[in-house]
């Protein structure tokens, strides 16, 4: 197990490596960065003065490895645009961030599975059509719409709950339901999907047959095995949650990690940038890990492997 | 994000009218919640170029002189006189008995201090057009400072009324711009009781704000916070939680001055829109060498219609290639080019196009106005491959001289004077795309003289050749709207200031 998985911790330092040279270069072909951090108003001596101070006037590989070896060192460097280390920055963003994406996706797994299931065990009745609407209008609603409207009927016309920010818990509340909703539908329709298949397997009639409940068919048997595929869509929804949340986070005036990616792209903040893209990779390649874990616990085949 | 605003606004606005409770203001507990769209990088105004940075800036901080909005006339704020020397050297008279909001008291240390700070490249002040002019500042005593001048600058006076403001030496030194940014100390009629970068900013009313002619606040607290999207910020208006919003686009404006518990007021700008064209032929051979050619693009734009369509409020006509405010921007000299989509077509066959050409056309921002620029242009027959691109990316290429013509804004950064516009862009620097040598010289009288007459001479002169020739095309100016419950009384000012000191409860 061990090698296995220090094999796949070196792929995926490899991947992230690589993810920050495309991202850097990107960003220099994006436009001037000089021009972009002396901001709109600077005349063309400003830019000049910016270009010699930050050195962008010397030859790009160059700077990547400078920042490269700072990086493996654990200096992210200062934000070019708020003069203020990164570390600090994107660790008080990600607060904002993570607690986001945890509501989001457990939202969307305590409201997708439950009505995917019911969908499964019974195929086209009014419960499998209403979960079916939902799906669709979750995919076809854009997340801004869908937040505006739920700031309009919950906070303005019923004024129960505040409109935006992150002050209270009560603040995320609009937030985690509109995040969790648009990861929603894919997670139900797989648990639709996976039950459907189960239900119809051999192992089920076999289960039936020796006269166990429905009720533990259902869970211990059925869904145990249909919710594989699931736990590893939660697990990308969940990387793309965190890295991701740039619309809701502006709709609700989250000053997350997202919106800070979109706006330091923007603004061409390069350290900044660039150490974000590393924690969003990071992201991603941990949570696949985790569902492979997760995998395993449930699927006793898969350990050997 | 590819959204359509006005898709979103419409039926926010019409949901929300539907609803309209009323709103409840923040005059009980005597705070003002104000709504920002950017992030501020920083709150050290030597260290952002942002509008937020200035509405801070004139609330923290004090300059040694204030320009009144209204007169445009110079009196001493943190001076109580000044005179030239010579021709660059300032002797400023001090105000004795203000304070820091740390305590620290006010001298001349403290103009030394910041003059020589700022001035120095190696400190890597933002905007160093605003501090470059200066070469370094001595005390004569301690309520007498003279600050020497790299070279002749006569709108110096104007640049220490704006955005030269004084700081504090001992706490300066020590802190620096990131510890000014996050703990602000200034002179000023606010001071900063809480900042959180970018998101969050607190102000609490000086209760020992000396005698300046900024007038002294009234409101108590201000409440500022950061709102990315304009319909979020408008949610808030109506629920309550915010009492003023300002920079709101034209169309949502108009829906919301039809209610009646907010107030909309709607004042110009500074800031001109303008097509740049490359008569220099910096990109190649191109159309916009003619003389002829872009004369017809100025006939070809029907100014009064996107004034009256799309920028509404009090946006009017621009043939200047300035704002006709700044001083030396003599409106009569320019030449103005009356919709004529005939004389333009005329005017293309004259230069050999009888049947139009093809050109790139760059834009970075106001995609609608762009849009309908290039529509205009498309009557006439001049046929565009529209490129809408990045700020930073279209200065590139800008710079690079691979631009034929782009639709530009220039804001002047609100310095009342035409060499903030006119002379940034017809020196022969990186951005002009002229390079007339006759217009170089004209303005370089301009602005190194000291003799305000002469200055209007000449700037008179270069716009009168700028416009004759038909170098670029001015088109319109731009204008804010501000939007506040009707607790609050403010009368905006024309240079896109939020004044907090002049702000107060009905």
């Amino acid at each position: 197990m061990l090698p296995f998985i220090l094999k796949r911790l070196g792929l995926a330092l490899l991947v992230a490596f690589t993810v920050s040279f495309i991202s850097f270069s990107l960003l220099f072909l994006s436009g001037d960065p000089a021009a972009a951090l002396a901001g709109e108003t600077a005349s063309g001596e400003d830019i000049e003065a910016i270009r010699r101070l930050y050195g962008f006037d010397r030859p790009m590989i160059v700077q990547y490895l400078e920042w490269l070896f700072a990086a493996v060192r654990g200096d992210f460097g200062e934000s070019y645009y708020f003069k203020l280390p990164v570390a600090g920055l994107i660790a008080e963003r990600l607060q904002v961030t993570m607690t986001l994406g945890v509501c989001g996706i457990s939202f969307a797994l305590l409201t997708a599975v439950p009505l995917g299931v019911a969908a499964a065990v019974r195929p086209n009745s009014i419960i499998d059509r209403v979960a079916l609407f939902l799906s669709v209008a979750g995919q076809a609603m854009p997340s801004f719409w869908f937040g505006l409207i739920l700031i309009v009927v919950f906070a303005i016309q019923l004024g129960w709950l505040p409109p935006s920010g992150a002050d209270s818990w009560r603040h995320f509340i609009l937030p985690t339901i509109v995040l969790g909703y648009y990861a929603m539908p894919a997670i139900m329709r797989l648990t639709r999907a996976g039950m459907l298949e189960v239900l119809n397997s051999d192992f089920i009639r076999t289960a039936r047959a020796k006269g166990a409940g429905e009720g533990r068919v259902m869970f211990k048997h059925a869904l145990r095995n249909a919710i594989i595929p699931v736990v590893s869509l939660a697990a990308v929804q969940m990387g793309f949650m965190l890295g991701g949340s740039i619309v809701v986070e502006s709709v609700f005036a989250l000053h997350g990690a997202g919106y800070l990616a979109w706006e330091s792209i923007a603004r061409n903040d390069l350290p900044t940038v660039q150490a974000l893209i590393l924690v969003f990779s990071m992201f991603y390649i941990v949570f696949t890990f985790l569902a492979d874990v997760l995998n395993a616990w449930l699927d006793p085949r898969m350990r050997s492997s | 994000m590819m959204i359509n605003p006005l898709l979103k606004t419409t039926a926010l606005v019409a949901v929300a009218a539907a609803a309209a409770a009323p709103a409840f203001a923040d005059k009980a507990s005597n705070t003002l919640n104000v709504a920002f769209t950017k992030e501020l990088e920083n709150v050290d105004s030597y260290f952002n170029s942002s509008r937020e940075g200035v509405v801070l800036q004139r609330a923290v901080w004090d300059g040694l002189i204030y320009r009144d909005p209204e007169t445009n006339e110079y009196v001493g704020n943190l001076a109580e006189s000044w005179e030239w020397i010579d021709d660059t050297t300032l002797e400023f008279k001090l105000r004795e008995g203000v304070t820091f909001h740390n305590g620290e008291p006010f001298n001349a240390d403290d103009v030394v201090y910041t003059v020589n700070f700022v001035a120095d490249e190696q400190n890597g002040v933002k905007t160093q057009r605003n501090v470059n002019w200066m070469e370094s500042a001595e005390k004569i005593d301690d309520y007498t400072v003279r600050i020497h001048l790299k070279d002749k600058f006569p709108a110096a006076i104007e640049f220490l009324s704006g955005p030269v403001s004084m700081y504090p030496n001992e706490y300066y030194a020590e802190a620096g711009p990131s510890g000014m940014g996050l703990k602000p100390v200034g002179t000023g009629p606010y001071k900063v009781t809480d900042v959180t970068p970018g998101q969050h900013f607190v102000l609490e009313k000086n209760e020992n704000y000396h005698d300046s002619p900024k007038g002294q606040p009234e409101i108590e607290n201000i409440d500022i916070r950061t709102i990315p999207d304009v319909n979020t910020q408008m949610a808030e208006l109506f629920s309550g939680s915010l009492d003023l919003i300002w920079q709101v686009p034209a169309d949502q404006a108009e829906k919301l001055a039809t209610m009646d518990q907010f107030t909309v007021a709607n004042e110009s700008t500074m800031r001109v829109g303008y097509l740049q064209m490359d008569a220099a032929g910096r990109s190649g051979e191109n159309p916009f060498t003619d003389k002829k050619v872009r004369e017809a693009v100025n006939y070809a734009i029907n100014r009064q219609e996107l004034v009256d369509a799309l920028l509404k409020g009090k946006s009017r006509e621009i043939y200047t290639p300035c704002f006709p405010s700044q001083f030396g921007c003599e409106e009569d000299a320019a030449t103005t080019y009356e919709y004529d989509p005939e004389k333009a077509k005329e005017l293309l066959a004259e230069a050999g196009y009888p049947d139009g050409f093809s050109t790139p056309f760059y834009a970075y921002r106001d995609r609608q106005y762009a849009e309908a620029i290039v529509s205009y242009l498309n009557a006439v027959g001049i046929d565009t491959d529209f490129k809408m691109l990045q700020y930073s990316a279209l200065r590139e290429l800008n710079m690079d001289g691979e631009v034929p013509i782009s639709f530009q804004t220039w804001g002047s950064y609100s310095i009342n004077d035409a060499s903030a516009m006119v002379s940034q862009f017809f020196k022969h620097g990186s951005l002009d795309n002229t390079r007339d040598d006759q217009v170089l010289e004209w303005l370089d009288v301009a602005d190194s003289s000291t003799d305000p007459q002469e200055r209007i001479e000449y700037y008179t002169k270069a716009i009168e050749r700028i416009t004759e020739e038909a170098f670029w095309a001015p088109m319109f100016s731009y204008n804010t709207n501000y939007v506040f419950t009707d607790e609050v009384a403010y009368e905006p000012t024309p240079d896109e200031v939020l004044r907090f000191t002049d702000m107060s409860w009905n």
